[in-house]
């Protein structure tokens, strides 16, 4: 067909650019087997490190043996602290500010902490050798309770305390006790306080949000490969942030930027547990520095449940406070944290409880205060962004409860409760108590759908009838349903407030346009499984007119890609897809002056219409983007050199606040504690919509990771700091036979200050799932006379609450 | 997740994983579908200097029901039982129940020689084995016995089993009469919270014949006589089950672990018991 006659709307079509559901080009490799994972790289001569890891949660070391280790044949080095000590890397420094021992200096604090890094030449002689390394222990008290670690005598960190006993200032300032991490306050305390005092009604409750664990399918895992000859280090690794990794390990090592080159091949899932910096990378690169040859690291499963980066552990105690019609007039939190045994949350520097402080949620309250208190006790550090952005979910997992509890306190429906005190579309852009400007919303739009959809009415007289068959000992399933609207912050951040470690929070893009119309992109970020090298080519077919099949996104190499802080906190779209927007207005503007040359007319006398540019009134005078790319190459225009290109970095002026409302349905059996949820129906608004189906993916990822968190998966310690879910056996990763249908929906809110509107999807249905399941749960007993319990909801949990509310006869 | 270094035996006949089994003693052992096993020697709880691996071994596959008994080669796999229409209708409790072992993968791996010779609590067969009063043949330096499965299991991964020894088939009559395998389980590819296995005769209205046994409930499997007894000679009522069900609580010892406390299991144990006689009442 000749492209005269081709209608707009297939050339819309042939662009595959915003809005279509372009199939993901990342899964031709994936389903085949075809990805590139780090423990695919294979180079000649590596080497493999394998830990030592202590069996104890806490205990003083008092010799480390390696000659036995060292005698096997294939074994090339054991380093322990004292080998990293002269080169001053047996410690390294956290992104929460803190510093975290890399190999056991005198003592550990955590079990499955690293003590010895075994370097041989294969993984089954260091396997082999991590057994023969004799450490000599002495147990120290153990303390898996942050409560207790602040009335405690026990000192986890000595290095933490002056000689003469005082506590120096921690990274946040100044700390109470020497298990206290730091304070971190926000809003009004006495307005507040006055305001609960006051209030004709309050709600109280603990909320624990338990510790969890990203649980990615792959684990975490580098080779890092030090060139002798011209000094170059390359790492390879499973980084959700590879030019910040790049900048920290030349801070740390001393080895100039430029010599290191750090490449993220394909990763299999992040979800935040590939954000921070390990003591494998840093063991790995000293071993190849020592060595001259690459070394590999790869965890085992049980070590990354056990030691790389768990999430929440936030015990959080609030009271919210409302008029009698349940007008809510204000809220108080305060959240004790465990940290574990370092402070590793990879949180933006000036928010040590990341931004917790969303949590008045979707609702209008004048009036609030958040206190967090961050505690050291003998867990594995970390406190990460499980498919989050920066505890996002804990805020919205309490709010979300703390509604629940009020509408119990108040004798109302928890539907209509959150109805009355939503946010209004007319009060956006919204000042929230608690300092964040809410950017666009539209939430008695998305709740009344959600209600309607779901047949909210019908669901409330339904679950009253099985309330009163259970009574009449007719059945003995309750029914429960759970509500949530969730705002999520998403798209950290705006350079003025969000950093890490210094690092301000921007993206970039990068752009070459090929002379036959054809392009490549690169980017600041690094896709885990979330489509970029989809849906970036759909954001730049859209803004610059050539197909997206014909645009090759690429990311992860800081040797080839523009500097970013890569992608976690569902930052890619909010910041790397703005700038891949304006990266690609860029483009647009000089292919304009081209156009303008080539159609022998003014550049304000031609207008880009989808693939070209046309001349104004006279649609039949055009040059195709593709015309307008050889023509940029190979054609003198004065004034304009040659070439198309573009780059741009976005810092953007405000977070993105995508928000949803959730319903789930669920029955549940009170004799053995099992949950059969029959209905899942999420409403998500993400602002504009790149591609629906790999929206669609997205919220079926992120609901099953809320159903795990929500009924079982946790990492449970003992008394005495022993890591009870070490396993898949025992740590949940639900499979396609736990999973529900989930029926999903949307509505449409842009954001107002992202170039194409876009907010982030990846976390919301994480982030709004995990306070929906949990409250679908407490719904089912309400009727019974529970205010909460806490998740997760496993079998014997359930049991327990029917069985402490008398329901087993 | 790395085994420590072992020998790998893949002889092609009984004789040859007994001549091994003789050289090597104690660091030899068997392994069937081997996905017990290799999990044990990855975590490094299990030693095993000699792994003979019984995947070519003549003789030890193939489902047989001749003469009113049923007879399972070692190396049946559990997707093998599922499969075969034989089985499905002389004892489809078999059925049921390996449609509750782990998933798909497994089962294609997993075979009923090594399910009930490992002798961990957690193995749904034991229990149904000792439901049906099963026979366990072994072979050995001596020569061939058999072992009832009701008396095989003497702690958890202890058993009849001599250390030379080999299991190589199951067989047991027929089933008659109604049948369940009710199993709670956390998720899929977990071992049962608690589980029960009930086989029992309806005649007139009135149970002739009832076997229960129990799974993931103490160190072994339970078969629990008394509570099959209780329902003997009745109609199966409410008072019957209470019974059966006052019964087996009093043979279990569960062990609190991460599915609950011991309070929970035991009140798991008696709801599933009640569920499971119920449905095989429904089905004889």
């Amino acid at each position: 067909m000749k492209d005269e006659v081709t209608t707009r709307e297939s050339r819309v079509d042939a662009l595959g650019g915003m809005g279509c559901k372009r199939k993901r080009v990342e899964d031709a490799r994936f389903t085949q087997g075809k990805g590139n994972y780090v423990d695919d790289i294979k180079l000649k001569g590596m080497l493999f490190g394998d830990f030592v890891r202590s069996p104890y949660a806490h205990a003083r070391i008092k010799s480390i043996d390696t000659s036995a280790a060292l005698a096997l044949d294939g074994v090339i080095a054991v380093l322990t602290a004292e080998d990293l000590r002269p080169l001053g890397l047996h410690w390294m420094p956290t992104l929460a500010g803190d510093k975290q021992m890399v190999l056991a200096d005198g003592k550990v604090l955590f079990q499955g902490q690293e003590v010895a890094y075994v370097v041989a030449k294969d993984r089954y002689i260091a396997a082999d050798a991590v057994e023969l390394v004799e450490v000599d222990y002495e147990e120290l008290p153990v303390i898996v309770d942050p409560f207790e670690a602040l009335k405690s005598d026990v000192v986890l960190r000595e290095d933490l305390v002056a000689e003469d006993g005082s506590l120096p200032d921690g990274a946040h300032g100044p700390r109470k006790h020497h298990n206290h991490i730091f304070t971190w306050e926000v809003g009004e305390k006495e307005a507040t306080t006055q305001v609960l005092d006051s209030a004709e009604v309050v709600a109280e409750e603990t909320v624990y949000y338990h510790r969890t664990h990203p649980c990615p399918l792959e684990t975490c895992g580098c080779v890092a490969s030090m060139d002798k000859v011209n000094g170059k280090l390359t790492l390879w690794g499973t980084f959700q942030a590879p030019h910040a990794i790049r900048t920290v390990v030349s801070l740390i090592s001393g080895i100039e930027e430029h010599n290191i080159r750090v490449i993220s091949p394909d990763i299999g899932g992040g979800f935040g547990n590939k954000v921070g910096a390990y003591p494998g990378y840093v063991c790995s690169v000293v071993a190849s520095i020592v060595t001259g040859v690459p070394v590999k690291w790869i965890e085992d499963r049980m070590e990354n449940l056990m030691t790389t980066a768990f999430a929440r552990d936030y015990w959080m105690t609030g009271k919210i406070s409302a008029t009698k019609e349940g007008k809510i007039t204000g809220l108080q939190c305060h959240v004790t944290a465990d940290h574990g045994g370092f402070d590793a949350c990879a949180d933006p520097t000036k928010f040590p409880a990341g931004f917790m402080n969303i949590c008045t949620g979707s609702y209008d309250i004048p009036t609030a205060y958040l206190a967090v208190d961050g505690v050291y006790t003998n867990k594995a550090p970390g406190g990460v962004s499980y498919r989050c952005s920066f505890r996002v979910t804990e805020a919205v997992y309490f709010i979300e409860r703390m509604i629940e509890v009020l509408a119990i306190e108040l004798n109302m429906d928890a539907a209509e409760l959150r109805r009355i005190n939503f946010i209004r579309k007319d009060q956006f852009p919204y000042k929230a108590a608690l300092g964040w400007e809410y950017d666009s919303g539209d939430y008695h739009t998305a709740w009344d759908k959600a209600m309607k959809a779901v047949d909210y009415d019908g669901l409330r007289a339904e679950q009253a009838q099985r309330v009163e068959d259970f009574k009449a000992g007719k059945t003995r399933k309750l029914m429960g349903i759970g509500l949530t609207h969730f705002t999520e912050i998403v798209g950290a951040g705006p350079v003025k407030n969000c950093d890490i470690l210094g690092l301000g929070m921007f993206d970039s893009c990068e752009i070459r346009i090929h002379p036959t119309g054809s392009a490549i992109a690169r980017l600041g970020t690094i896709s885990q499984g979330q489509g970029h090298a989809t849906t970036f080519a759909q954001i730049l077919a859209t803004e610059i007119g050539l197909p997206a099949d014909s645009i090759t996104i690429e990311e992860g190499d800081t040797d080839t890609a523009p500097y970013g802080l890569g992608t976690y906190g569902s930052r890619s779209t909010p910041v790397a897809g703005a700038a891949t927007a304006l990266a690609g207005r860029k483009i647009r503007a000089k292919a304009q002056m081209i156009a303008a040359y080539l159609l022998e007319v003014h550049d304000d006398d031609v207008e880009f219409d989808v693939d070209r540019f046309v001349v104004k009134g006279a649609p039949e005078k055009f040059k195709t983007m593709k015309e307008i790319a050889f023509a940029a190459y190979n054609q003198a225009i004065p004034g304009i050199e040659p070439g198309l290109e573009a780059v741009s970095y976005y810092d953007p002026p405000n977070m993105t606040y995508p928000f949803g409302a959730y319903v789930c349905v669920m029955d549940i059996d009170v004799d053995t504690g099992e949950v059969d949820i029959r209905r899942f129906y999420a409403l998500d608004d993400c602002g504009t919509r790149i591609n629906p189906m790999i929206i669609e993916g997205q919220v079926h990822g992120g609901l099953t990771e809320a159903l795990a968190v929500a009924l079982g998966q946790e990492i449970a310690y003992d008394e005495m700091g022993n890591v009870k879910t070490g396993t898949l056996m025992d740590f949940f990763l639900p499979t396609a036979w736990e999973v529900p249908n989930y029926e999903t929906d949307h509505t449409v809110t842009p954001s107002p200050h992202h170039p194409i509107g876009a907010k982030g999807v990846g976390e919301s249905p994480h982030v709004g799932g995990v306070p929906c399941f949990s409250n679908a749960v407490n719904d089912a007993f309400r009727a019974f006379g529970l205010r909460h319990t806490h998740m997760p909801h496993d079998h014997w949990r359930i049991w327990k609450t029917a069985n402490e509310l008398g329901l087993h006869g | 997740m790395i085994p420590a270094a072992f020998e790998y035996h893949r002889p092609k006949d009984m004789a040859g994983v007994l001549a091994v089994l003789t050289q090597y003693g104690d660091d030899a052992r068997v392994m069937a579908g081997g996905h017990s096993l290799i999990p044990m020697m990855k975590l490094r709880m299990a030693d095993v200097p000699h792994l003979i691996d019984l995947q070519s071994v003549e003789g030890l596959g193939g489902i047989s029901v001749a003469d009113g008994v049923v007879r399972l080669g070692a190396m049946v796999t559990q997707h093998d039982i599922i499969d075969s229409a034989e089985l499905a209708s002389a004892a489809p409790i078999l059925r049921e129940t390996s449609l509750q072992i782990a998933d798909p993968q497994v089962r294609y791996m997993g075979t009923i020689g090594g399910n009930v010779a490992n002798g961990d609590p957690g193995n749904d067969m034991p229990g149904l084995m000792q439901c049906l009063d099963a026979t366990f043949h072994l072979v050995g330096p001596d020569g061939e016995r058999t072992v009832a499965a009701r008396d095989f299991y003497e702690s958890a991964y202890m058993t009849a089993r001599e250390d030379d020894e080999v299991l190589t088939a199951v067989s047991f009559a027929v089933p008659q009469g109604g049948y369940g395998y009710v199993k709670q389980k956390r998720k899929i590819g977990d071992y049962a919270t608690a589980a029960a296995a009930v086989q029992l005769v309806k005649e007139n209205g009135v149970c002739t014949a009832a076997s229960i046994a129990m799974t993931n409930l103490s160190d072994t499997p339970v078969h629990s006589v008394a509570a099959g007894d209780a329902l003997v000679g009745t109609s199966v009522d409410d008072a019957a089950i209470k019974a059966a069900v006052q019964a087996m609580l009093g043979d279990i010892d569960p062990a609190q672990d991460n599915r609950g406390p011991v309070e929970f299991k035991r009140h798991a144990a008696s709801v599933i018991l009640r569920r499971t006689i119920e449905r095989a009442w429904s089905r004889a």
